[in-house]
């Protein structure tokens, strides 16, 4: 799993003629992606594993809290806080063109940061800051033979490094998510003031947010939280040669990352639809 | 011990201690680390500009770039622009579904994706697959020793390197853009019919009716300045790596992270200015 290069289709044995051939470059990247898909897999299911199996290490969980939440904040306030103004800004605009109402703006307003925004933006965000620092980490680890120096040791590489970043992840993308929610909507509602005049009393208006809006954004924030470590660790595994290797893993790990957040989006999304809908 | 890359290397217990210890001190390494970011990128803007005249773009260089930033990132575009019409659709069909108004899904679904939510998650997709890429690629060259080499065989490595893959990001990524609005209004018309119920035609006949020229070109203009400002984010990251293959991850990391935070200013700037 760790250092054993992917595997290789020898180019000397490629079929010739032109069906087979471009059967082939066909074939290829589905075995590629089944090949990525099974590892990431395989990465979850040890890291469970060992979870539930192994000791849990409080000190390099808190180690990994601060790498991964604290310094996140600054990087999460400026994006979010953006995020929050653009989103008001281009709102109030078309509903000023409408409606000319601005009365219910804070109460939608919190509804689709809770549903859709806040918690798919920050992971994406998280996907790019703390799946490359992952990756980047574990792959120089890898590159410099210190993971196999650990397995020399009889220490598990994914119960030595990823559990504690898995557990912490998961943590501080719930919490990180709340905080965006709320740099986000202050951030809009210092907007919808300065702007369009809009009082500070009648933005505060969380009368649309139901359980099921919070159920909704915590599960999208436990999903990424999950799927963003398992992404990046997989993606350090499997470095091999030198630094264009790490390279090349830190952006596999954004990419699969960034690709496993909006696809959790839009099945989770899908189905809190379908729940209210037919079923609510 | 002030300057932010040594305070990362303490412990969580002994970093709190410094910022305790002396908080204005932290201030300034952090403001002297930013301004020399943003003067070397504003350095590095500058010498890609003076390479305008004369322009002397090497072509095979330009073709591969081209290849390697527009043709190899297309199905990662393609599949996250099908995916972010089809969630603007979900999350716009609660409150049509409330109010019966299957007319309007086109527009709500249209006029987020392609003023904002298109550009930015392609924006951010691209700064992850492309951005990174590239930043890695110029960062091992760097470590390597690569760049040196050029400019030992009298090559200049800016308008070796940096031009070409400034042009191809910016052309790349306004053709992305251009390809995944299209993408996500079908994805979305898709949803629609299969989810909701609301006809492919009433969708197409809404987005026609509703939405205006200028909303799909202040979303392509935003696209190109988002290519810009990756391009040179990404290239001035990459050819300050210094520090093996530790170095080329932590100058990804900075890159793409850099990335993120200029695609959320650009985009309120022209938000503000163009709306």
């Amino acid at each position: 799993m760790s250092s054993s290069p992917p595997a290789q289709y020898p180019d000397e044995q490629d079929p010739t003629g032109f069906v087979s051939r471009s059967l082939a470059s066909l074939g290829r990247p589905v075995l590629e992606l089944w090949e990525i898909c099974r590892g990431i897999l395989e990465m979850f299911w040890l890291t469970l594993y060992y979870m539930v199996r192994g000791k849990t290490r409080w000190g390099a969980i808190f180690e990994q809290m601060h790498e991964i939440g604290n310094r996140s904040v600054v990087f999460i306030t400026f994006t979010l806080g953006f995020l929050g103004m653009i989103l008001i800004y281009q709102a109030s605009f078309q509903a000023m063109k409408i409606t000319g109402d601005l009365q219910l703006l804070g109460a939608l307003f919190m509804q689709l940061l809770w549903r859709e925004f806040a918690p798919t933006i920050t992971a994406l965000m998280l996907a790019t800051r703390v799946g490359t620092g992952m990756a980047a980490q574990l792959g120089s680890m890898v590159v410099t033979e210190q993971v196999d120096a650990l397995k020399m040791c009889a220490a598990q590489p994914v119960e030595y490094l990823v559990v504690p970043r898995f557990i912490a992840s998961i943590v501080m993308t719930t919490l990180l998510t709340v905080y965006a929610v709320l740099v986000s909507y202050l951030a809009g509602a210092v907007t919808a003031n300065l702007m369009f005049n809009v009082n500070y009393l009648t933005f505060f208006n969380f009368s649309f947010v139901s359980w099921f809006d919070l159920i909704i954004g915590l599960t999208k924030a436990l999903a990424y939280g999950t799927a963003i470590p398992v992404v990046s660790c997989y993606a350090g595994f499997s470095v091999h040669g030198g630094s264009a290797g790490v390279g090349r893993a830190t952006t596999q790990a954004v990419v699969i990352a960034s690709l496993a957040v909006v696809i959790l989006d839009f099945l989770i999304s899908g189905v809190g639809f379908i729940y209210l809908i037919f079923l609510a | 011990m002030c300057s932010p890359q040594d305070r990362r290397r303490l412990s969580p217990v002994a970093q709190i201690k410094t910022i305790i210890e002396s908080p204005f001190a932290l201030i300034g390494a952090h403001f002297l680390e930013w301004s020399a970011q943003i003067g070397g990128m504003c350095v590095l803007m500058a010498q890609i500009f003076v390479r305008l005249n004369p322009l002397k773009l090497d072509g095979p260089e330009t073709w591969r770039n081209m290849y390697r930033i527009g043709v190899k990132s297309f199905p990662i575009i393609l599949v996250t622009a099908m995916l972010t019409g089809a969630i603007m659709v979900i999350q716009s069909g609660t409150y049509i579904q409330e109010y019966g108004a299957y007319g309007l899904l086109g527009w709500g679904a249209g006029y987020s994706v392609l003023r904002e939510v298109g550009p930015i998650l392609i924006g951010l997709m691209f700064s992850g697959r492309v951005g990174a890429n590239n930043t890695a690629e110029l960062g091992t060259m760097r470590v390597t020793d690569q760049i040196d080499a050029l400019r030992a065989l009298a090559i200049d490595p800016i308008n070796y390197l940096v031009v070409p893959r400034f042009y191809s990001m910016i052309l790349m990524m306004f053709l992305l853009v251009v390809v995944g609005d299209f993408t996500a209004l079908l994805g979305g018309a898709v949803t629609g019919q299969y989810l909701l119920g609301v006809d492919m035609e009433l969708f197409a006949w809404s987005i026609i009716t509703y939405i205006k020229l200028e909303d799909l070109f202040t979303g392509l203009i935003k696209s190109v300045a988002f290519g810009f400002a990756i391009a040179v984010i990404s290239c001035h990251f990459g050819l300050k790596t210094s520090g093996g293959a530790v170095g080329v991850g932590r100058a990804v990391n900075a890159s793409v992270v850099g990335s993120a935070i200029a695609i959320f200013v650009i985009d309120f700037i022209f938000t503000y200015a163009l709306i």
